[in-house]
């Protein structure tokens, strides 16, 4: 792991309060991860890349866009190790630079329709975009 | 009984059903809903990260208007109730986290997480008593089979929302047995309808949306009841081929109360 590598491992296990290192590998969080057809790389994943601190291809990935927040990896997890708030770290490393958000106010328009509630585009924008 | 209530953003707009419905219900119940004054949108998702802070302050001033109304706090979309019960969590436990806040906020009364946050449902289970509500209900909804649908927010995480068993949940049930319905289980009720998902991609929520409606249909349900308007979107957008119905669990307990206009009681 490479000083920077290092440094962003740490940054990832402040913000998410997560502790990769109790993961013992038996894949229910992936198992039970309804946007696991949609994903790259899955929610077990992403807790055994951090640990390694290979960071850098999560952050490049459209998974990081397809997780739903539904909380399923870290209710169902036999160690508490809760992936989800991982994959929220790793969401914020790239839409916290300037530059990074994922979806921008002018998007919004041309993707509503007529019934779409209001929660779905408050909740995209403060997922998607800082 | 007096509660504060935060009816939240989509309520005011394309939810105006799930709101409506459960001021009614509740007047109907002898439960008076005050609406907490200048609310703000509570932000929709619960910020994870620890370093947060700012995207969690319109709902500590929720929070701290009940507690200065000196009232329980109910919340009806599942969403709001979500964020607003586990910031209050924060509040209570996170130290560093209620420093932070209050040195910004500066309130007049520091805020420690006094308030109660009370999802409508747990006020009709835990206040009102699902028996005392039967004794309200003038048009029981005999021989409708419905399917509750929790999806994620209100149940998980459990140890933060203390709403039901996060796998094996029975309020909704519960619910629909007192308003004189017949509740149908059926698997997929606590999974992911897709969420927020859809504002990018239609065809992943589409997905699971099916999984969930198909579940029901299979276990006879003819139509599902939600709390959350997200959910309510996904399915509806979803439905064509099990032809099961969506609604506010709200519409059906007005129905049963006889105060929907065009129910049966009318």
């Amino acid at each position: 792991m490479t000083d920077a590598q290092k440094e962003r491992k740490e940054l990832v296990l402040r913000m998410s309060g997560v502790d990769p290192g109790k993961c013992m590998t038996c894949g229910k969080c992936s198992g039970t991860c309804p946007a696991y057809d949609e994903m790259e790389y899955h929610p077990h994943q992403f807790v055994s890349m951090v640990k390694k601190g290979n960071i850098e291809p999560l952050m490049k990935s459209e998974s990081l866009w397809q997780c739903l927040s539904c909380f399923a990896c870290m209710e169902r997890c036999p160690r508490g190790v809760e992936p989800a708030k991982l994959i929220e770290a790793v969401r914020l490393l790239v839409i916290r630079e300037k530059g990074g958000n994922h979806l921008n106010a002018q998007d919004i328009p041309e993707k509503l329709d007529e019934n779409m509630p209001q929660q779905a585009i408050t909740s995209a924008f403060r997922k998607y975009g800082k | 009984m007096r509660f504060s209530y935060y009816p939240g953003c989509t309520l005011k707009t394309k939810a105006k059903d799930l709101d409506q419905y459960a001021r009614e219900s509740a007047a109907a119940l002898g439960v008076e809903l005050c609406e907490l004054p200048e609310w703000q949108c509570c932000g929709a998702v619960y910020p994870m990260a620890s370093d947060e802070i700012a995207t969690k302050l319109s709902a500590v001033r929720a929070l701290a208007d009940a507690k200065a109304a000196d009232s329980e706090l109910i919340t009806l979309c599942s969403a709001c109730h979500h964020v607003l019960k586990r910031v209050n969590g924060d509040m209570k436990s996170n130290d560093d986290m209620r420093m932070k806040v209050n040195r910004y906020l500066e309130l007049d009364e520091e805020y420690a997480g006094e308030a109660s946050v009370l999802h409508y449902l747990e006020m009709l289970r835990d206040r009102v008593g699902f028996d005392e509500l039967k004794k309200n209900v003038v048009n029981p909804l005999k021989g409708r089979k419905i399917g509750a649908y929790y999806g994620c927010l209100l149940l998980r995480p459990a140890k933060e929302m203390q709403f039901d068993n996060p796998e094996n949940p029975s309020i909704i049930e519960n619910f629909i047995a007192a308003i004189g319905a017949t509740p149908v289980k059926y698997p997929y009720r606590n999974e992911c309808c897709g969420g927020y998902v859809v504002v990018e991609d239609k065809q992943a929520p589409k997905k699971m949306s099916e999984k969930v409606l198909n579940s029901a249909a299979k276990h006879g349900a003819e139509a599902v009841v939600t709390a959350c308007p997200l959910c309510k979107y996904n399915l509806e957008e979803n439905n064509g081929e099990t032809g099961v119905s969506v609604y506010y669990f709200t519409e059906l307990l007005a129905e049963a109360l006889g105060l929907k206009e065009g129910g049966e009681a009318q």
